[in-house]
């Protein structure tokens, strides 16, 4: 048996004046222990629904969801003793100070007083936020909040750790500091379902990976195994001249198994095709023969990206439900 | 930043594990625990707090020597006549600011982050009102003190002047927990303002606090009889022994039982909207 698992999964919101939005439409999972799941999707595709399902904010209209064999519906406070959740709300109190959220929290999970300072403590010096503890937290830098966030999640040490878009609003270099924080925890064993609609996020720090559209999984696996579902590789090529793309795209037309694509500033063109290798010295064959110029020419995998595309019919950037899964749900 | 993978195992080998108090204990220490961040936002963030104190001192001091010379109440003198409905009519708005708070919280996502908590939900709103109840308390003391200034006496007993004060601050606690539904119930913090400016003016001002009620054209004299504002008006000035002899106040059951009537209010209030701001607690985010 799964350490987190949901079945079934259904949830409806009837918003005023707008039809029905089936937020989860079904959604089954199943987490082991000590991995990292990543739910990938697009904005309200139910990500953030599912969370709070299995965080116990709010209740699934059907289905049934457990963790370490704790029914979330029956038992939520059995549950909230053991998880940790972070969001991407940072919510924390501004007005508070660093150390004095993580003793508020601590002292909300029932530490007992000296336990709860101590920990408040270990966790600004583990989260490099020392020097800031006393601070009130409406001076923190975006990243910082991400880090007392997460921190508030880990004043005990969670079951399963949630993370909804951890990443969502964050400069480059702050993400890359969180990601290798969640690395850190996961290769501590720590169990973490993590929401994100960054395929490379998922990529990066998930074991296995559920895409969901329209709250429903509509695929399953890792993600290579995501990758493979799509099949192939892409080929993709720089041109020095844009006066050659018809030419490139012609060639490359004749060895891809779809139509090619063509990037914004006319010069980069790719397709996906069955074989890589052999495809990749056809076209460059065709292309040293008519004499175009190349800057640059090459295979990769297919992007969870193409693979999302793939599965749904429609890109990931699509947020067609956004309005149906803001903070409250409003 | 970097955080080391064997420190993080080693942290959180090294958490603490929850305890289970009883749950009597439990909601003691949530209680606290949530009013104490109400109190360290007061510290912090002071603009409430210059806000509800100097708001009153200004209403005393305007009422007191700008209409004071103008308006004439016969037998008495106005200044004693309008410092019951100046205390009322600052502790009843003083209590929309539950209700914006709660719905800014949950704004802020924080309500969020105490309901994945293994807390009493009752707890969050109880340090809610509790902060609150602090802020009106400071309001009043701040009020008497430049009531006291400006030539306002009690004159009944200091008991019976101390009563008046705790049936104020008493009345807007309850109504704190009406603000606290509404502001678990809107969707966004700026409704509460709103509704607190469409419902609260009208029931202030439409009352015996600021002229007396029997001065007023005949519907808004009935209005003003029924008025709880009035009620709560009246039960401070009588307690305070600030009411003018021979003053028409009006012939309904709440004029002529002032004091029972709010306590009546009071216990009605909080009956009713303690278990329905609990029940909304636990409903948020469970709408579109």
């Amino acid at each position: 048996m799964a350490f987190l698992e949901a079945e079934d999964l259904r949830v409806t919101y009837h918003p005023r004046k707008a039809p029905v939005v089936k937020a989860l439409d079904g959604l089954s999972l199943d987490v082991p222990q000590g991995t990292v799941f990543g739910l990938l999707g697009p904005n309200g595709a139910g990500k953030s629904t599912t969370v709070k399902v299995l965080t116990t904010l709010i209740r699934a209209d059907s289905g049934r969801a457990r963790i370490d064999g704790i029914d979330v519906r029956e038992d939520p406070e059995e549950i909230r003793r053991r998880i940790g959740v972070a969001g991407q709300y940072a919510a924390v109190d501004e007005n508070l100070t660093a150390l004095e959220n993580l003793d508020m929290v601590g002292r909300l999970y029932h530490l007992s007083r000296t336990d709860s300072k101590r920990r408040a403590e270990e966790l600004v010096a583990l989260f490099d936020l020392g020097e800031a503890k006393s601070r009130p937290v409406k001076g923190f830098s975006g990243g910082m909040r991400r880090r007392i966030d997460l921190a508030c999640a880990l004043v005990i040490s969670p079951a399963v750790l949630f993370l909804d878009e951890p990443t969502t609003g964050l400069d480059p270099r702050s993400r890359l500091g969180m990601w290798d924080v969640i690395e850190s925890l996961a290769s501590a064993g720590t169990t973490v379902l993590l929401t994100t609609q960054y395929l490379e996020e998922a990529d990066r720090l998930a074991d296995d990976i559920a895409v969901i559209d329209r709250g429903q999984v509509i695929a399953r696996g890792t993600a290579d195994e995501l990758k493979a579902r799509v099949g192939g590789r892409r080929i993709q090529l720089t041109l020095v001249s844009a006066d050659d793309l018809p030419a490139a795209v012609a060639a490359l037309q004749r060895v891809g198994t779809g139509a090619p694509d063509v990037s914004g500033d006319g010069r980069a063109a790719s397709v996906t095709v069955a074989e890589g290798a052999p495809a990749l010295a056809e076209v460059l064959a065709e292309l040293a023969r008519q004499g175009i110029e190349l800057h640059d020419a090459g295979m990769q995998r297919p992007t969870l990206d193409d693979v999302f595309l793939r599965l749904t019919g429609h890109a990931a950037e699509d947020g067609e439900a956004d309005e149906t899964e803001g903070r409250k749900g409003s | 930043m970097t955080v080391a993978a064997d420190r993080v195992t080693t942290s959180l080998e090294a958490a603490p594990v929850p305890r289970e108090p009883s749950p009597l204990a439990a909601w003691f220490s949530d209680g606290w625990i949530t009013t104490r961040r109400n109190l360290i936002k007061i510290k912090r963030v002071p603009d409430v707090l210059v806000f509800t104190t100097l708001q009153p001192i200004m209403f005393v001091l305007l009422f007191s020597y700008v209409y004071s010379g103008s308006i004439q109440i016969p037998g008495s003198d106005y200044k004693e006549f309008i410092m019951a409905g100046i205390f009322a009519q600052t502790v009843v708005f003083g209590a929309t600011w539950s209700g914006y708070a709660t719905a800014q919280d949950i704004r802020d996502g924080i309500i969020d982050r105490f309901r994945t908590l293994p807390m009493r939900p009752s707890a969050v709103l109880v340090g809610r009102t509790n902060g609150d109840l602090l802020i009106n308390s400071i309001s009043m003391v701040v009020m008497i003190l430049t009531g006291l200034v400006v030539g306002w006496r009690v004159r009944s007993s200091l008991l019976e002047g101390l009563a008046g004060v705790v049936l104020l601050l008493a009345f807007a606690y309850a109504l704190s927990w009406v603000m606290v539904f509404i502001g678990l119930s809107v969707r966004s913090p700026e409704v509460i303002n709103n509704v607190s400016f469409i419902v609260l003016f009208p029931l202030t001002f439409i009352s015996n606090a600021f002229v007396p009620s029997e001065n007023l054209p005949t519907p808004l004299r009935i209005f003003a009889e029924w008025n709880p504002v009035s009620a709560l008006v009246l039960a401070a000035r009588q307690l305070f022994g600030n009411v003018p002899p021979g003053m028409q106040v009006g012939d309904t059951w709440t004029m002529q039982n002032p004091v029972q009537a709010v306590l009546i209010g009071i216990a009605v209030l909080l009956a009713v909207f303690v278990p329905l701001s609990v029940w909304r607690f636990g409903r948020i985010g469970s709408r579109a």
